[in-house]
């Protein structure tokens, strides 16, 4: 009892500061460029946050700009433009929840009971490809398949049926980027789910079987919960970003469609804030932006460790 | 002699058979599961063969329309869908306007030149950060996540980069972005998995950090290297929003991406940005042709390095998605 081994294991872990200073200063070393990159763009716009609460004038500069208190704030909440954007952007963030989050899912389960190899190999070095393609490049192609010229429209022409011109259609327009960002990111979204798929043990579908569970109940009492982790893990993820739906994309379409439609809160705080160089007033809502989302990461991670999750770390 | 190569040819045999078998093996339905319905076979390979075609069809119009001729164009009314009049003649015009040679110059130095800065970078960060109880090596790794999860937002960012005198600068679209905390963390994560025992063994023989991540650590890790890689070069090549916050108005300075904004959408009524940020120059409506040449162009060097990174991309994406 006495010989009980120590907690820590005795080493290195015990040397003064000095000495270890000594043994790792080129690992510190090595972590210089990374950390001055990340504290020149990163930390110091975090005290840039400071011109939100200033009539800022870039002439002047963060120093000398006249401090306003919430005047900015005040005028954002009074302005209607910005809750049209805080409409469109929550309105678009739930259709994109429901339409796209399912469509990974599916896509790994089916592929998932391919028997060939080879099959599943070229599905999937496919289905990755528009991950890697710009926003302008995705657009471009919808535009050519979809827009006013496009592929449909030509055929639709050509067979005298009117036109549909679905690129420029305010009403239409959440469908028309959910399809978009399923076009380029739903393969790519697979990848998580075959990797949880290939972890769940064989052994439990072999029983499962031989208890003459067939294929549907296998899926319900196997497959679903050997998913859940990760599908919970993924919208605790999805919740943290709802205010952040695609920026590019919106900002590459927005004239087609009118601002009406497409402002979202990033969109918003760029035209008000840099085109129009009410610099204060971008930021402020671009603080309003951040602060409301991290309230929703901290939430739905909150919400996950309720339901017995991981969530984005274990509790 | 003869015995020998018998026997050498008996063992390839046994091998390949063994290999066989073992495909066979991984390919093969569970003894346990039903065999398949005609209907279920039948609604999968619709999805399936549905879901590569709404990917590839979109990709062959546009590379067959570039290739056409302004009458394989005409006769088709627009994008052409079976091959007709082919001619290589478009990338000649394309490759004779000095604005897309230019971009396409401007784009392949910022990827390269960016790619290789972050990788540097990221490699010695995540090798600093790796080694287990050294000094510090947790308050950096806090430093690096919390801007995961806060930031200053885009109006501050801006006027930090424009205030260091970045606006019409090329470092203004590369430096900001420069560090991938994400990617850090997947490296990270990788070299935390090469095996003790070569590190000390290393360290043994005398080498110090440098030597290590060069001559043990980097080797064994090529994998999650090309992968990150990747990721660094698609962002860098990609990216296009930074140019409209720094670089708005000197057409002679912008990347591909921006070129092909201005080529096609601006032809097809979709200004895609400030209006004041288009040089009239290219207001008017390029030919179909060139249009999708351009897009062809910003493809290819995708299509060149995607092949050899692709299989590796499952790992890396887990690393991250499971340990980040």
């Amino acid at each position: 009892m006495s010989t009980a081994a120590p907690k820590r294991p005795a080493g290195p872990a015990r040397l003064g500061w000095r000495i270890r200073l000594r043994r790792d200063k080129s690992l510190l070393l090595m972590t210089v460029p990374a950390v001055v990159l990340l504290l020149v763009f990163n930390y110091v716009p975090l005290f840039g946050i400071v011109t939100a609460f200033q009539e800022y004038d870039p002439l002047v500069g963060v120093w000398h700009s006249e401090w306003v208190g919430f005047d900015q704030f005040q005028q954002l909440f009074g302005d209607p433009a910005f809750w049209a954007a805080l409409k469109n952007t929550l309105y678009l963030s739930f259709v994109q929840l429901i339409l796209f989050f399912p469509v990974p899912i599916a896509l790994a389960l089916l592929l998932n009971s391919v028997v060939s190899e080879r099959i599943r190999n070229f599905f999937q070095s496919v289905v990755y490809l528009p991950h890697f393609f710009s926003w302008v490049l995705a657009i471009t192609i919808f535009q050519q398949m979809l827009g006013g010229a496009g592929v449909l429209n030509q055929f639709l022409r050509q067979h005298d049926i009117g036109t549909w011109d679905i690129m420029t259609n305010p009403h239409t327009f959440a469908l028309l980027v959910t399809s978009q960002a399923v076009w380029k990111e739903a393969g790519w979204g697979i990848i998580v789910f075959l990797a949880a798929l290939s972890a769940i043990n064989s052994e439990l579908y072999e029983a499962a079987a031989a208890d003459g569970a067939g294929r549907l109940r296998r899926m319900w009492h196997i497959t679903l919960p050997g998913l859940r982790g990760v599908i919970v893990l993924m919208l605790v993820l999805r919740l943290g970003n709802a205010l952040s739906v695609g920026f590019e994309q919106f900002l590459i379409q927005r004239d087609a469609v009118g601002h009406e439609a497409a402002d979202v809160l990033d969109t918003f705080s760029f035209y008000y804030g840099i085109s129009t160089g009410g610099y204060s007033y971008g930021a402020a809502a671009g603080l309003f932006k951040s602060v409301v989302s991290l309230l929703l990461i901290w939430g739905a991670n909150r919400l996950a460790h309720a339901f017995g999750e991981d969530g984005l770390y274990r509790r | 002699m003869t015995n020998a190569l018998t026997v050498g040819s008996r063992r390839e045999k046994r091998r390949t058979a063994a290999a066989a078998a073992r495909r066979r093996a991984r390919s093969a339905r569970p003894p346990w599961e039903e065999p398949p319905t005609a209907v279920g076979q039948a609604a999968k390979g619709l999805t399936l063969g549905g879901t590569l075609a709404v990917i590839l069809v979109p990709l062959w119009i546009i590379v067959l329309t570039s290739f056409s001729t302004p009458g394989a164009i005409n006769r088709a009314g627009g994008l052409v869908l079976w091959p007709d009049g082919l001619t290589t003649e478009t990338y000649r015009q394309m490759l004779s306007d000095p604005t897309v040679v230019t971009a396409l110059g401007v784009s392949l130095g910022i990827t390269l030149v960016g790619t290789a800065l972050s990788m540097a970078v990221s490699i010695l960060c995540a090798y600093g950060l790796s080694r287990p109880r050294s000094l510090g090596h947790r308050f950096v790794l806090l430093l690096l996540i919390v801007t995961m999860f806060i930031s200053g937002g885009l109006i501050p960012s801006f006027l930090v980069v424009t205030g260091l005198g970045g606006y019409d600068q090329y470092w203004a679209l590369i430096l900001p972005s420069a560090v991938s905390v994400f990617n850090i963390l997947v490296l990270r994560a990788f070299y935390q998995e090469t095996s003790a025992e070569l590190i000390d063994a290393a360290r043994m023989d005398g080498a110090g950090d440098w030597r290590i991540l060069w001559s043990v650590v980097l080797p064994t890790s090529r994998a999650v290297t090309a992968v990150t890689a990747l990721f660094y070069a698609v962002g860098y090549w990609n990216s296009f929003f930074n140019v409209m916050l720094y670089m708005p108005t000197d057409s002679q300075k912008w990347p591909l991406q921006y070129v092909l904004l201005t080529y096609v959408n601006r032809a097809n009524g979709l200004p895609g940005s400030v209006n004041s940020g288009f040089g009239e120059t290219h207001a008017q409506t390029a030919p179909l042709s060139l249009q999708m040449a351009v897009v062809v162009l910003t493809l290819v060097p995708l299509v060149i390095v995607y092949p050899f990174v692709q299989k590796h991309l499952r790992t890396g994406v887990l690393t991250g998605a499971i340990k980040g």
